[in-house]
């Protein structure tokens, strides 16, 4: 177990508590949690686990802001849409559109960071957001193979379809459907993605990486190319969250830009990253635990709230089903004030 | 000390103008350059105040684009009172409406700047991923409230009547309300500009973005003066965005937002911190856009990605580098 997560535990008693108990509950979510509603929600919440953990690789522990994550999502579920789309459904579509997407994401990603050998950290951000802002346009004007705005809809293989049966009988109430095969098969790789980022975080050269994050000049003089190291953390970063938003695609059966490129997503995962913590990894999979939970339960909380002061005269407006990111918003803003660390690297500070 | 004068990113500028005129008609070219000039100027007005602020406090603010957005609606609820004036006879009753639009755009987004700074900015100094993060928290909260105050639903700018129309000199067709843009970009860069070097606080402030240690050595309040800064773009952010609003005539809460990837270009472009850079890196931006929007539809904002890498790649810190590096 301690090689599994390479030694790295949340490192106090209610963040392992927390993150055991997340574990348990995705492990388990179909059974525990029966229902199409609660199972979409365990699936998101696998796949943002991973793509907010990616980016705390740069985020957290190189200290590199990158507006262009989302890019990497949508490539990898691009390369998995397209094929399944235009050849019908196949695992080797899936396979090989998941790997092409990795490969992909992590030659951009590379190409983008070598960019920054010439500009300031700050620029970098900036030349980030344009880069995402043009692949959302070249997303939308590409319209033969994106499919444009309305983006792709694709069959998947048999065995993961609705109709789909493994064992005739349910058990524990539980139909044994394709649904169940697609949520293991979300589940399984992104457990095996987590266990891999806390293995590249945990390595001397995650190590190097947080020498990088804590003060670069020195890092560089210890002789250790800061340049190549941030090119290959991105790399690495990108493909992974083109694994996650292959899965994304898997998942919906549709890629489009609204999916997975939009930049509403860009400011879910940095919501993750920031209010779980930074630089932990498990921070981020509480984060995106708490984010998605908020995304499909804290509307009807909210329209709850809004009934119950009709009448007053700005409040029902503010509390309106729709602006449920409003309060993320503000749940950002004094976590960066009051908790810098976030959740997970408060309670580290704490046993320290 | 006077710096020499750098002929090279100033020519720059008609070079790429001029270059474009062999590939379309005179009076084409004519109209796309005024419209290029019209949206350079407003991309300047939104711009300034953010390049400043970097230059003199280190500060990035990645919400800058909140405060056209509440510029465009302001110039919504502006102009919608104000249609008698907007609809009437008179060039100046129209100029006033939006005179006022302007005015009321600059003291709301000004004060709101002011508690901005206040409540967001200045527990953050010095740090640049909280800035980015903190900004980033700042602006999702400011885009809800605006949708809170005006709705979700785009909404329609009431254009004064007169300002409207096109007219034609020698075969190219002009657009009155670009022309008013490109006056009003012109106006303020001249005060900028006489502001920032003919008076002590524009001495201040340069000096300040030049060195700050030095300045506050000399005992002067550079948190006052940036306070000023901050304030200041952020008022004409806000005219920037009345004017914007007034130029898409569908005004909507992402309308800011949209502008931020231009706006970061044009300051990458221009160099951060300096405003005559800021100034031409806008106008060129705006030319760059419109032409190549004309030859190639689907290409102009990749167009002016493209330029970026350019201009990084000939000068890594854009034409006019002031800010320290």
């Amino acid at each position: 177990m301690r090689r599994l997560i390479s030694g790295d535990r949340p490192g106090h008693p209610l963040a392992d508590l927390l993150m055991l108990a997340l574990l348990v509950g995705l492990a388990f979510a179909p059974f525990l949690f029966p229902g199409t509603k609660s199972m979409a929600a365990a699936s998101r919440i696998c796949i943002f686990i991973v793509l907010a953990a990616s980016y705390d690789i740069l985020l957290g522990y190189t200290g590199i802001v990158s507006f262009a994550h989302t890019m990497f999502f949508a490539i990898g579920a691009y390369a998995v849409a397209i094929p399944l789309a235009q050849g019908g459904p196949s695992w080797g579509a899936i396979v090989g559109g998941e790997l092409a997407g990795a490969a992909i994401a992590a030659v951009l990603a590379g190409l983008i960071a070598l960019l920054s050998l010439r500009v300031q950290k700050i620029f970098f951000s900036m030349i980030t957001l344009a880069v995402a802002s043009l692949a959302g346009i070249v997303a939308a004007q590409w319209r033969d193979v994106t499919g444009g705005e309305d983006g792709l809809t694709f069959s998947l293989p048999a065995a993961l379809g609705p109709g789909f049966r493994m064992v005739q009988e349910p058990f524990l109430g539980v139909r044994f459907d394709g649904r169940l095969v697609t949520y293991y098969l979300i589940f399984g790789v992104c457990l095996v993605l987590f266990g891999l980022m806390l293995r590249i975080v945990n390595s001397p050269f995650g190590r190097v990486l947080m020498a990088i994050r804590e003060n670069e000049f020195r890092a560089e003089a210890l002789g250790y190319r800061t340049v190549i190291y941030r090119t290959i953390a991105s790399a690495q970063a990108a493909a992974i969250a083109a694994v996650a938003g292959g899965l994304m695609a898997i998942l919906l059966r549709y890629n489009g830009p609204q999916s997975t490129l939009s930049f509403e997503i860009m400011v879910d995962i940095l919501l993750m990253v920031v209010i779980g913590g930074m630089g932990t990894l498990y921070g981020p999979a509480l984060g995106a635990t708490v984010i998605v939970l908020a995304q499909y339960y804290l509307q009807p909380g909210l329209q709850a709230a809004s009934d119950a002061v009709t009448g007053w005269p700005v409040l029902p407006q503010l509390f309106h089903p729709d602006r449920w990111l409003l309060w993320l918003g503000v749940l950002f803003i004094l976590i960066v004030y009051f908790l810098p660390a976030g959740i997970i690297g408060t309670l580290r500070r704490r046993v320290r | 000390m006077k710096a020499r004068r750098d002929v090279t990113a100033w020519v720059l500028l008609p070079v790429v103008a001029l270059a474009m005129l062999p590939l379309m008609s005179f009076s084409t070219w004519v109209t796309l350059t005024i419209a290029g000039a019209a949206m350079g100027m407003m991309l300047f007005l939104m711009a300034s105040g953010l390049t400043l602020v970097f230059g003199l406090m280190d500060v990035m603010n990645f919400a800058h684009g909140a405060f056209i957005t509440l510029g465009a609606y302001l110039a919504v609820s502006v102009l919608g009172r104000m249609a008698g004036w907007g609809g009437s006879e008179s060039l100046w009753l129209n100029l006033a409406a939006l005179g006022v639009a302007v005015t009321v755009g600059a003291v709301v987004t000004g004060a709101v700047g002011a508690v901005f700074e206040r409540m967001i900015v200045r527990r953050v100094y010095g740090s640049h991923l909280q800035q980015i993060l903190i900004t980033m928290g700042g602006l999702i909260v400011a885009g809800q409230l605006v949708v809170v105050v005006w709705g979700a639903q785009p909404l329609q700018v009431a254009k004064p009547a007169l300002l409207r129309g096109s007219f034609l000199v020698g075969g190219a067709a002009i657009e009155s309300y670009r022309l008013v843009a490109v006056a009003l970009g012109l106006v303020v860069f001249g005060v900028a500009h006489a502001v920032l070097n003919r008076t002590r606080i524009g001495l201040l402030v340069r000096a300040g973005v030049e060195n700050r240690e030095m300045v506050e050595a000399l005992g002067f309040r550079i948190e006052r003066l940036f306070v000023g800064v901050f304030v200041a773009g952020a008022a004409l952010a806000g005219v920037g965005g009345v004017m914007w609003g007034g130029y898409q005539e569908i005004v909507t809460a992402t309308i800011g937002d949209e502008m931020t990837v231009l706006i970061f270009i044009v300051i990458i472009i221009g160099g951060l911190g300096s405003v005559t850079g800021c100034f031409q890196a806008a106008v060129l931006v705006g030319l760059t856009t419109n032409y190549v929007g004309y030859l190639t539809p689907k290409l102009a904002l990749g167009s002016n990605i493209a330029l970026m890498v350019l201009v990084l790649l000939w000068r890594p810190r854009g034409l006019f580098p002031v800010a320290k590096p």
